[in-house]
Formats: structure tokens, sequence, C-alpha cells
């Protein structure tokens, strides 16, 4: 166990306890303040792997953005401020999620641990590297990004403006 | 010096809980939570082969990158349909039986 060894490990569970809670909590605002911690802990992980670049951009656009978003929607939803009992799955919903999400990650996982071996030393890929390849190898991808956000907007908010059938009868809320 | 298993190890955890998160969550907010975590679980992966010195073009750090805006740009879009649904319906329910359109 190398000092980067036991930094992956503590992000790592900071990671998969947060996600766990926020998968498994109750509060709906909690979920979305765990997927928050979940989230740190991934771009700790990355920190440690050596990708600055990425952990920055992750703590950015997801705790800054994605997570923002989501506590919005739900309050719009009208999400209750306390537990939430009207969406609670049933024990028979909870038991087959959770065999679902095991077997996911065993399977995925008895394919990826034989691949790992040996310790590595870290590859070593500096900002200027990884600016140099995007804007050089991967311009065009790049570009077509910001059609794809330009695209996710616009549908957005053709979307939300899709008008009710009945305006006259209000859907009980 | 690092060994390879801890970030497929968390890889493989991060996807079994948002797949378990998808499965059960009735709420169609909390479903982007589940599918938040699968993604990050993608981002380690690509990050790893990155650490792992394997490879090119600066892939393990750009392709992550298109991973996030693509994320970001599916969020925006996934949450206008569950709120124009939200004021159809009344309700964002995933077990709901779909009945005919009222």
């Amino acid at each position: 166990m190398t000092a980067l060894d036991t930094a992956f490990v503590a992000t790592g569970l900071v990671a998969v306890v947060g996600g766990l809670l926020a998968v498994t909590t109750r509060h709906v605002v909690h979920a979305a303040l765990w997927l928050v911690v979940a989230l740190l802990g991934v771009a700790g992980s990355l920190l440690v792997l050596g990708a600055e670049l990425v952990a920055l951009v992750l703590v950015l656009v997801y705790v800054g953005a994605v997570v923002v978003l989501v506590l919005f929607a739900l309050m719009l939803t009208r999400a209750p401020i306390g537990p939430d009992l009207a969406h609670s799955p049933g024990p028979w919903r909870t038991l087959g999620a959770a065999v679902l999400g095991a077997a996911v990650a065993v399977l995925l996982g008895s394919v990826l641990v034989p691949l790992a071996d040996d310790p590595v030393a870290r590859a070593e890929v500096s900002s200027t590297q990884v600016a140099g390849q995007l804007f050089g190898t991967w311009v065009w991808p790049f570009e077509l990004l910001s059609l794809l956000l330009l695209a996710a907007v616009v549908a957005a908010l053709a979307v939300s403006r899709i008008p009710r059938e009945h305006p006259a009868e209000e859907a009980p809320a | 010096m690092i060994h390879l298993v801890g970030p497929y190890l968390l890889a493989a955890a991060l996807v079994g809980v948002g797949v378990f998160g998808i499965a059960v969550r009735r709420n169609a907010v909390l479903l982007l939570v589940g599918v938040e975590l699968v993604l990050s679980g993608g981002l380690v992966l690509l990050v790893t082969t990155q650490a792992a010195g394997a490879d090119r073009w600066a892939a393990g750090s750009v392709l992550p990158l298109f991973v996030i805006t693509i994320a970001a740009a599916e969020v925006v879009v996934a949450l206008a349909v569950v709120l124009t649904a939200f004021r159809h319906r009344g309700s964002i329910d995933l077990a709901e039986p779909s009945g005919e359109a009222p």
C-alpha cells in the first residue's frame, strides 16, 4: 500500500458511501445533497489518479450546475420537506433493485479486476498536453459538443413550452 | 506506484449503486441521481486508462470532459421533460399506471 493507494481508498469510500446514501435516503433533498458528497469523492479519486483538469471540471459542472438543476426540479415538482412517503418503493421492488445492482457490480468487478496485476507507475499527463490534444486532435468533436449544447438548450425550451391539451381542467395536484 | 484494483472496484461499485438507484426510485427527478452515478463510474474507468499510461492523444482526460458535457446536456433535456410531464399529469411517479391522456 503506497500513499496513493491509501488516498484512493479514502476518496473511493467517500464516493461509494455517498452514492449509497444518495440512492437509499427517503428525503428527496438529502438525495441530491448526498450526490454532492459522492461526486466530491469521485473528484478526489480522479485527483489521486492524476487528472486534475477532469476533477475540477467535474466539481464545476456536476456539483455546481447539475445538482443545483436537480434541486430546482425537486422544488418545482413540490418535493415534500420530510420523508417522501408517497414514492416509497415496496419491499419486493427494493429487493429486486438490490439484486440487480449487486449483480451489475459483481459482473463488472469480475471482468475488470483480473485486468489489474502489478502496481503501475502513475502516468503524468499535464494540463498543457491535454489542452494541446483537445484543440488539436479532438477539435472537431469539441466543436460538435457546442452544437450539442445548443440543441439541448433549444430542445429544453421547446419541450417546456408544449401547451396543455385542455387548459380549462387543472390536473389534480 | 498505484494498484489498479482500487479504481476498477470503485468503478464497478459506482455503476452498481447507480443501477440500484435507477431501479428503485419512483421519483422521476431522483432517477437522474442514479444516472449520474453510473456516468461517474465510467469517468473513473476512463481516467484509470490514463493513469495506467495506456492512452494516446490524452484520451483519458479528453473523453471524460466530453462525457461530462454530454451528461449536462442530457440532464437539461431530461429535467425539461420531467417538468412538462409534471405540469400535464400532476405527478412524477414512475410506478403510476399510464392511463389515457386526460
